[in-house]
């Protein structure tokens, strides 16, 4: 039998990592001791259907067992409790590798192995886990430590502090939609009633005890439902301003005094299913509208949490402690390991390795440090351990100055007045002068002022901006539902409006164009691949990597008999001693390869990174990579170009790559070498010159010109800063979204303009009756009614146009 | 005309329940994981044994 070729508990292809490890039975086998390791414990445990359930996701990292979380304090993080004598400690924290539903199962099966956890459960929507347990805060790490084995990394988060407010935003939400819906349906079915009875001959001792119940139901509802409206109008008037939320609470308070009025003195008509109608199907787009964008926002919001992570300090007596990053202090000695990111500013004490600095410059590959180097946060060590000397910490890294650079653009944006907004400031005060002057008018003609304020109230209540209210929102709800299937968040609510009126696209390079990662390209003779790929598999700097990926996708296996030592030369490359000769694979000054043989091999122009692999006596081999575009980048961005937009590249990498990349897609508008500071002044000078640029971009060197552009758009492969800076997330591996998200914003403004529109007619046509006082009730409620449901069908077209 | 009077209590009565089981549904944090209880129903009754309820 064919045994699978894939490792038995993380699913990577085997030998991927340089070896191949048997399991108890012929079918089951590991790339590496951890996984065998886990495989055991899930064993152990009677937990093996596990690996029945689970449905891999290519997406989610996969859980191969490493070292990267030793040193991570757990207990820093902890709520601790005393309940009846006995200390009780709490600890949410986000996973990083959930793949299904099936690891959600595993990690809380694990947890109730353990007899001091008394509760463990995973939020499969959010990926988080919450654990509690009858004990210190101390046993954090070895409760936890199981889970981590399995090959899970798990980091703390604080839920409260972090999502307590807008939870309890959403949940209010919520409850007011289900008691306006309550309300609404019951005094519905009393219209109903009541509606039949003008036909019928109802007695009006009847229709008043049916109108009193109406009353009765929808009255609370409305105080209660309302509130959000009512409390934002309040807000608004105080700083003398007018939003959409005035004229509706005015509308929904005046039709229900009203209606009130009417009962009390045993009128024939009452409107309390308009006011609670109204209130229902606004607090419905409110919510989803809510829902869509609190979901992209918690994704951002959990990356933010794998940051977040404790540092490991050296105390003057040799000993190391973890601490909270905000707490270390300058002159302060830290430990970072190998894979590791750093958290704070400062130089190499001691040691040498390779820094990726991606998030900081958007360069994809590592740097070389060594001792008096300096090195910053939010890059990550790759090579060896290092000691670092702070300079800065906290607040005072370069990493803190682009996120304060990114909250300087971000107070600008916020200038930016909502559609919906701008014209409920033109709208509200001609609707209230209007119903002012109907009221006076009518009392000039000689009418007495109950009357004259019942018409006033029609000329309200039939201009009640039900249509102009649901006009954006509503196409707003299924614009963001429509995206968020095709794999695109949109977190902002006014995303869609700028992004409408874009006439111009700067594309950040590394990660946003390309993949992000260097791919070997040319060709190569077998055995120098295999022989390179033998020494690759030692080393984690992403051109090995790359290599053993590149042999792996050529059918090659690394040879694991081959018991080399491969010593890793960090800034250099890998040496090994094979048969008494020495074997390097690393970069040109490394290999000490000579200018002609540089010439033979006619990499003198060759812009791309590359590897040299030397033998003695053998002619070097020169592996070269590159840096591979998305697949679709070509077609999207010709297309984009067809659409009439305006494109440019922004990149902080080598003029040379940028070139090379530009010419090949056809892009004349290029620059290179820019730090993220010059990216934000470009975007602000073509924001000053009246352009409007969409931003797409994933480093955080981006971060604070996606801030400062008129709109952003990040992949979710981007870095945490930079999703949270974007105002909408895309999926995937392609570009299309781009163009996507585009099309769908251009169609929901068309939409949303129609729907404006209609209302204005709606409104053109029924003023004249309402202030003649011609507008019968029926006639009232029935034309609202039809108003709402034509903007609804109209918006929800934009769910099914191609 | 009487029975009116006894189905309008009875309507609103339903009513109430059902507003009561949302508030309830709403406390006890079941919109919280959507994905979960979706997923939780295909695992039998093992998810239920296992998480000692009591805190939270």
């Amino acid at each position: 039998m064919m045994s699978n070729p894939d490792c038995s508990h993380c699913g990577l292809p085997l030998g991927s990592l340089g070896e191949v490890i048997p399991g108890p039975t012929p079918d089951l086998n590991f790339c590496c001791p951890g996984c065998a390791a886990a495989h055991d414990l899930v064993a152990g445990l009677g937990l093996d259907q596990y690996y029945q359930r689970r449905v891999l996701d290519n997406d989610a990292r996969r859980i191969k067992p490493d070292d990267s979380q030793d040193g991570l304090e757990f207990s820093l993080y902890v709520e601790e409790k005393e309940k009846s004598g006995h200390p009780q400690s709490t600890l949410s924290l986000v996973i990083d590798g959930f793949h299904c539903a099936a690891c959600g199962w595993l990690i809380e099966q694990v947890l109730a192995r353990d007899s001091r956890v008394t509760w463990g459960r995973v939020n499969m929507t959010t990926q988080r886990l919450n654990v509690t347990w009858t004990g210190p805060a101390t046993l954090a790490n070895d409760i936890l430590a199981p889970i981590q084995t399995l090959g899970y990394r798990l980091f703390p988060f604080d839920v409260e502090r972090v999502e307590a407010e807008r939870l309890a935003r959403e949940t209010d939400l919520l409850k007011a939609m289900g008691v306006a819906g309550f309300a609404a349906a019951n005094v519905m079915l009393l219209s109903v009633a009541i509606w039949a009875g003008y036909s019928q001959g109802m007695g009006p001792a009847t229709r008043g005890l049916m109108h009193w119940i109406s009353a009765l139901i929808a009255l609370p509802a409305v105080v209660y439902a309302g509130r959000s409206f009512f409390r934002s109008a309040l807000t608004a008037l105080a700083a003398r301003r007018v939003n959409m939320d005035v004229p509706i609470s005015l509308a929904v308070i005046l039709t229900s005094a009203m209606s009130l009025f009417q009962v009390i003195t045993g009128a024939e008509y009452a409107y309390f299913d308009s006011a609670v109608g109204l209130l229902f199907f606004l607090l419905i787009g409110r919510y989803l509208d809510s829902r869509a964008r609190s979901r992209a926002r918690s994704s951002a919001a959990h990356l933010l949490a794998l940051t977040a992570r404790p540092v490991t300090v050296i105390k003057t007596d040799g000993t190391t402690m973890s601490m909270r990053p905000e707490a270390v202090a300058h002159g302060m000695t830290v430990l970072t390991a190998a894979g590791e990111r750093i958290s704070v500013d400062g130089t190499v004490l001691q040691g040498a390795s390779d820094i990726d600095q991606s998030l900081l410059t958007g360069e994809t590959l590592p740097v070389a440090v060594t001792t008096g180097d300096p090195v910053y946060a939010g890059t990550l060590n790759v090579g060896q351990a290092l000691q670092i000397q702070v300079t800065a910490s906290s607040s005072e890294t370069a990493l803190a100055e682009i996120v304060r650079l990114l909250e300087q653009a971000e107070e600008g944006r916020a200038r930016h007045v909502e559609l919906a907004e701008r014209i409920s400031r033109l709208y509200a005060p001609v609707v209230h002068i209007l119903g002012l002057a109907t009221f006076v008018g009518w009392l000039l003609a000689g009418a007495t002022w109950q009357t004259a304020l019942l018409y006033s109230i029609a000329v309200l209540i039939i201009t009640c901006p039900c249509a102009l209210a649901l006009a954006v929102p509503a196409v707003q709800v299924v614009a963001a539902g429509r995206l968020m299937r095709r794999g695109i968040l949109l977190k902002s609510a006014t995303a869609l409006e700028r992004l409408a009126d874009v006439d111009a696209i700067a594309f950040d390079k590394t990660g946003t164009l390309t993949i992000g990662q260097p791919t070997l390209s040319g060709d190569y003779q077998t055995f120098d691949l295999q022989l390179a790929m033998n020494m690759a598999a030692a080393s984690r700097h992403p051109l090995s990597r790359a290599l053993v990926r590149a042999g792996a996708a050529r059918g090659l296996v690394v040879d694991v008999t081959k018991a080399w030592t491969v010593e890793e030369i960090a800034g250099g490359g890998l040496q090994a001693m094979v048969d008494g000769e020495t074997w390097k694979l690393g970069s040109q000054q490394f290999c000490a390869v000579s200018d002609q043989c540089l010439e033979r091999a006619g990499t003198a122009e060759n812009t791309g990174p590359q590897l040299w692999f030397c033998r003695l006596g053998l002619e070097p081999v020169c592996f070269r990579f590159e840096d591979e575009l998305r697949t679709d980048a070509d077609q999207v961005v010709g297309q984009l170009a067809g659409m009439g937009y305006y494109l440019s590249i922004l990149s902080g990498d080598r003029t040379a790559a940028v070139k090379a990349l530009a010419t090949r897609l056809g892009l004349f508008d290029w620059l290179a070498e820019l730090s993220p500071g010059d990216k934000y002044q470009w975007l602000t000078d073509k924001a000053a010159k009246g352009q409007k640029v969409l931003m797409v971009g994933d480093g955080l060197n981006d971060a604070p010109a996606l801030a400062a552009a008129h709109v952003s758009l990040s992949p979710a492969t981007a870095a945490d800063i930079s999703q949270a800076a974007s105002d909408a997330v895309f999926q995937g591996d392609k570009l299309l979204p781009v163009q996507e998200v585009l099309t769908v914003a251009k169609r929901a403004q068309t939409i949303i303009w129609q729907n404006i529109g209609f209302a204005f007619v709606y409104n053109g046509i029924c003023i004249p009756f309402a202030v003649a006082g011609m507008v019968t009730p029926l006639f009232a409620a029935a034309a609202m009614s039809i108003s709402s449901i034509i903007v609804l069908t109209n918006s929800l077209r934009l769910g099914k146009i191609q | 005309m009487e029975n009116l009077v006894y189905l309008i209590v009875i309507a609103l009565g339903l009513g109430g329940l059902g507003i009561f089981g949302l508030f309830w549904s709403i406390r006890s944090s079941q919109y919280s994981d959507m994905d979960g209880a979706a997923n939780r129903i295909l695992y039998d009754d093992e998810f239920d044994s296992t998480p000692k309820a009591g805190a939270e």
